[in-house]
């Protein structure tokens, strides 16, 4: 039996409670492929059901559908391929980018000098500026995040971003950042951890974010070009944060001694031509060709680009690693607190597949304390979640132009996607996302989703108000659709009252439904309620 | 009276020329009387390099560290070089906003200030110093929450105010801090056919399970319930102040509309970002001195814009850790240890940088590269918490430490 075959044999164990064996990881009680668990496989591995995704996973199964879902190549996702046409940057090479929107001309401003750097800015049409290459990139997360099939790999794309995080207002990234993401993160978003770590590691978007591209040996003279004669040396950033926040984690065992040794091992790993193609170039000539003794183990003087690569093996397989990449997985799947043991399983996931994300998911989804009844609705929805989870549930459909308003939503929530500044990216924990002023915007949001404000969002409120002349049906209903039986006593309560307000039930039928109940109303509420912030 | 322009023009000069106190030391006695005290809390986030901030010009080893970088010491006619405060330490030209203050005996700077935990990195850093337990990363809340719970009943739903998107770690815990982005949206902003949408939002968080997302929410209701009926946000600022259009300026400037409503405001906080400055850090001018100027700009605007209130108001900024005392390979610092923090404020015994000096000299620098801590942070925000919010036993704020002695920068 392949491995393949033996992995979805527990699977089947562990979510159809069927007469079979669980497999020796899944101890625990077994979930039926019930509504409630078909819910949380929708909201935890996506971004929550749309109407019919309940039905749809039940019909071929929780197996299936996880396992189609490890498998995004061979999932249709046609509905999202046609919205993304519209937004041309994100097929376009760092050279194109370059080209396409280059930066304000600095030479308008020698010939105006009284240009202030707004103004020059400001030059270019809004089509035209390169901040429309982020843009377009914060557009396309949610529309993909929206409209996507591959639902687990869009999760996977944000958890890896937020990972190896760079910045799109630092310098140079912006023009980066599309490839970034394209070439790097979303090919290895379910492959081999080592792999997502070489491709940052040789991105200019990397090299660029945190400063190795200008590290070189002590005492480095650059020998042509603009900074001829200019003198360079170590730089420790990224060193230090490739162990602190791509590997090892903070607490790894790394002295500041392995971050200075790290630093000089990746010494003339730089950026060739950083303002057209911005390719990967490894330069002889700024690297410190010493010995190097890293973690305990010695580099051999004049290993060059080798030095750096045998930094990046030494580090892939460190247990902390696994240890540190297994406690964030748990942490975006089951729990602000990782249960230790899953964390345990899931890194000697890591160890034994050499860092294999998709083994790592599945030991997640077959584990017992992914399906317990106290991590259902444990996780509060980070901003972007929580805005492409209201429009799925409310059935809508979004273009391109929707994204632009969509991503600007989620920024006054707080998380403004590739505006993460620090290195640790947008953080994964309830007590970060939960606060006065983003509350008040998620239920801001939930008004003017349902309203209909949000340009380039399609709505279909009918089936919503199918019982709208029985408002206590009409109440069952939505909740039903949009919480799925999650909705407390409290929440019913509430509600129930609120289907006597004159606000809510209209005396005349108009547009948003034949009859007396303002199913909008209601929803915006199930939007913005205690129960929906969760997932 | 001295404009801010002529002191930038004046430089070093203007600190013998400038003589007129910030109005607010002439400390209005009716004013005192039965308004709270405030604290304002920025937190520089990145690691601001204090060896440029202000400036050690009379180390010997300063210049000699920092080849591409160190600030020119103070001389006469030299605008652009550091303003001379003590005749060791001097300002940032950057920081020019701030000389009246320094003069007036307003801002004080306690330096070679930080943690004794030995961590460099960013996010561990600025973890120990909001929670206020270095070496510790189990404590649940923040030091500032911990000082916001001692406030005695009845508590304002705005008693502590995060300005910005999150809110940040040293105001998380059970003293119900709020944060916000802007008191211009901070409601729910239903269009009249939706006006049912504010009552119906309170309902769903103000009963059920004690949880953060129905905490929170109850608290969020109180406060918008009590910002429309002050009208804050209408404030515009006063005695001529004008902020930076910057994210610093527009939080500082709410501060100040909240302290001026009176909504029972008695700690803010909030972020100022960009001091990790690895590379290209620059000198007089350049990448930090743009910051600092944003920085001196945007403080200077908020205690002009409270005047006589200032009497109430201390300002204490603080950074996750300073950076290395000899310039990296690419005319930045990496990150270091030891930093400077500053004061602003009625009761601030200012005109003096406190502390002891460490100083550069290869074998006084901590591990060999970094300015070396001789103040613990705790034992400049528990001085803050104690003698400014009158925080009964504020070592009792920071769990497992014993207290330090005061260094005396509060009268």
């Amino acid at each position: 039996m392949s491995r393949r075959l033996a992995v979805a044999f527990g699977l089947v164990a562990a979510c159809l409670a069927a007469s079979l064996a669980p497999p020796a990881q899944a101890t625990g009680p077994v979930p039926a492929a019930d509504d409630a668990a078909s819910v949380h496989a929708l909201s935890r591995l996506g971004f929550g059901p749309r109407p019919g995704d309940v039905e749809r996973v039940k019909a071929i199964g929780l197996v299936a559908w996880i396992e189609g879902q490890l498998e995004p190549r061979r999932l249709d996702d046609r509905a999202a391929a046609q919205a993304l046409a519209a937004l041309p940057t994100l097929t376009m090479s760092t050279a194109e980018l370059h080209r396409e929107y280059p930066r304000p001309d600095l030479r308008q401003k020698s010939a105006d000098p009284q240009m202030t750097p707004r103004e020059l800015f400001d030059r270019p049409p809004p089509e035209k500026r390169p901040v429309r290459i982020v843009a377009e990139m914060q557009a396309a997360r949610m529309v993909r995040a929206i409209e996507s099939e591959r639902q687990l790999e869009e999760v996977m794309v944000d958890f890896w971003f937020n990972h190896f995080n760079v910045h799109a207002a630092k310098g140079e990234v912006k023009w980066y950042l599309t490839s970034y993401e394209r070439d790097v993160i979303r090919p290895h978003a379910l492959g081999k951890f080592g792999d997502l770590l070489r491709g940052t590691a040789t991105h200019p978007a990397m090299l660029f974010y945190l400063d190795n591209w200008l590290s070189t040996r002590p005492n480095f003279t650059v020998p042509f070009g603009a900074n001829r004669g200019k003198r360079a040396g170590l730089n420790e950033n990224y060193a230090r944060e490739l162990m602190e926040l791509h590997t090892l984690g903070v607490d790894g065992g790394y002295t500041q001694a392995d971050v200075t040794e790290v630093a000089r091992a990746f010494t003339g790993w730089t950026i060739e031509r950083p303002r057209d193609d911005a390719r990967f170039v490894f330069r002889p000539l700024m690297h410190d060709r010493g010995e190097k003794t890293v973690l305990g183990t010695r580099l051999t003087a004049g290993g060059g680009r080798d030095d750096g690569e045998r930094v990046l093996s030494l580090l892939v397989h460190h247990p902390a690693t696994a240890t540190f990449v297994a406690t964030k997985l748990v942490r975006r799947f089951v729990a602000d607190e990782p249960p230790p043991a899953l964390v345990e399983r899931v890194a000697a996931t890591f160890r034994g597949t050499d860092g294999d994300v998709r083994a790592m998911l599945r030991t997640i989804v077959a584990a017992p304390e992914f399906w317990a009844a106290d991590a259902r609705g444990a996780k509060i929805k980070k901003p972007f979640e929580y805005v492409a989870s209201a429009v799925r549930a409310m059935g809508g459909h979004v273009d391109a132009r929707a994204g632009f308003f969509l991503a600007r939503a989620a920024a006054e929530m707080g998380e403004g996607l590739y505006g993460a500044q620090p290195p640790t990216g947008y953080p994964d924990r309830a007590e970060a996302w939960v606060n006065a002023g983003a509350l008040l915007a998620r239920m801001n949001f939930a008004l003017a989703l349902t309203q209909r404000r949000l340009p380039g969002v399609t709505l279909d409120l009918s089936p919503l108000a199918a019982d709208a002349a029985a408002p206590d049906a009409a109440l069952d209903r939505l909740l039903a659709a949009l919480l799925h039986g999650e909705a407390s006593a409290q929440t019913r309560a509430v509600l129930t009252a609120q289907l006597t307000n004159p606000e809510i039930r209209r005396q005349t039928p108009d547009d948003r439904g034949p009859a007396n109940t303002d199913v909008a109303k209601l929803a915006a509420l199930v939007i913005g309620s205690p129960e929906f912030q969760r997932r | 009276m001295l404009t801010r322009r002529a002191l930038l023009k004046g430089g070093a000069c203007a600190l013998a020329a400038v003589a007129a106190p910030p109005r607010f030391l002439a400390r209005a006695a009716a004013a005192a009387d039965g308004r709270r005290k405030v604290l304002v809390a920025v937190f520089q986030r990145g690691a601001v390099d204090g060896l440029s901030m202000i400036v050690p010009h009379g180390d010997r080893d300063y210049a000699a560290s920092r080849a591409a970088i160190a600030i020119r010491p103070p001389r006469a006619g030299d605008a652009g070089a550091a303003m001379d405060l003590d005749g060791f330490f001097g300002l940032h030209p950057a920081l020019a906003p701030l000389v009246p203050f320094w003069q007036s005996r307003a801002l004080a700077v306690v330096h070679a200030c930080g943690s004794p935990d030995k961590t460099r990195s960013h996010f561990d850093a600025q973890d120990y110093m909001e929670s206020g337990t270095p070496g510790v990363k189990s404590t649940p809340d923040g030091w500032l929450a911990r000082a916001a719970m001692t406030v005695p009943a009845p508590r304002s739903p705005f008693r502590a105010v995060a300005l910005g998107p999150t809110l940040p770690r040293v105001l998380r815990g059970d003293a119900g801090a709020i944060s916000l982005a802007s008191l211009d949206r901070f409601d729910v902003r239903a269009t009249a056919e939706a006006a049912v949408a504010r009552n119906g939002f309170e309902s769903l968080y103000e009963q059920g399970v004690h949880d953060l997302l129905h905490g929170t929410g109850r608290e969020t209701f109180a406060a918008v319930r009590m910002l429309k009926s002050a009208n804050a946000s209408q404030l515009s600022p006063a005695n001529g102040a004008e902020y930076p259009r910057s994210r610093l300026g527009e939080s500082l400037r709410q501060i100040a509309q909240l302290v001026r409503a009176d909504v029972g405001l008695e700690i803010a906080f909030t972020d100022a970002d960009g001091w990790d400055t690895h590379v290209g850090q620059g000198a007089e001018q350049g990448q930090l001195a743009n910051r600092l100027r944003d920085f001196g700009a945007s403080l200077a605007a908020l205690a002009q814009d409270l005047g006589d209130r200032m009497t109430d108001v201390v300002v204490l900024t603080m950074s996750e850790f300073g950076r290395t005392v000899a310039e990296n390979g690419n005319r930045g610092t990496d990150h270091g240890h030891a930093t400077a923090m500053l004061l602003l404020g009625g009761g601030v015994r200012g005109g003096k940088v406190y502390g002891r000096w460490p100083g550069l000299a290869r074998e006084r620098l901590y591990e060999g590269r970094d300015l070396a801590v001789t103040t613990d942070f705790r034992t400049l925000f528990a001085e803050v918490a104690g003698r400014h919010l009158t925080i009964a036993k504020p070592a009792t704020l920071f769990p497992g430490w014993s207290g330090g002695s005061a260094l005396g920068v509060l009268s």
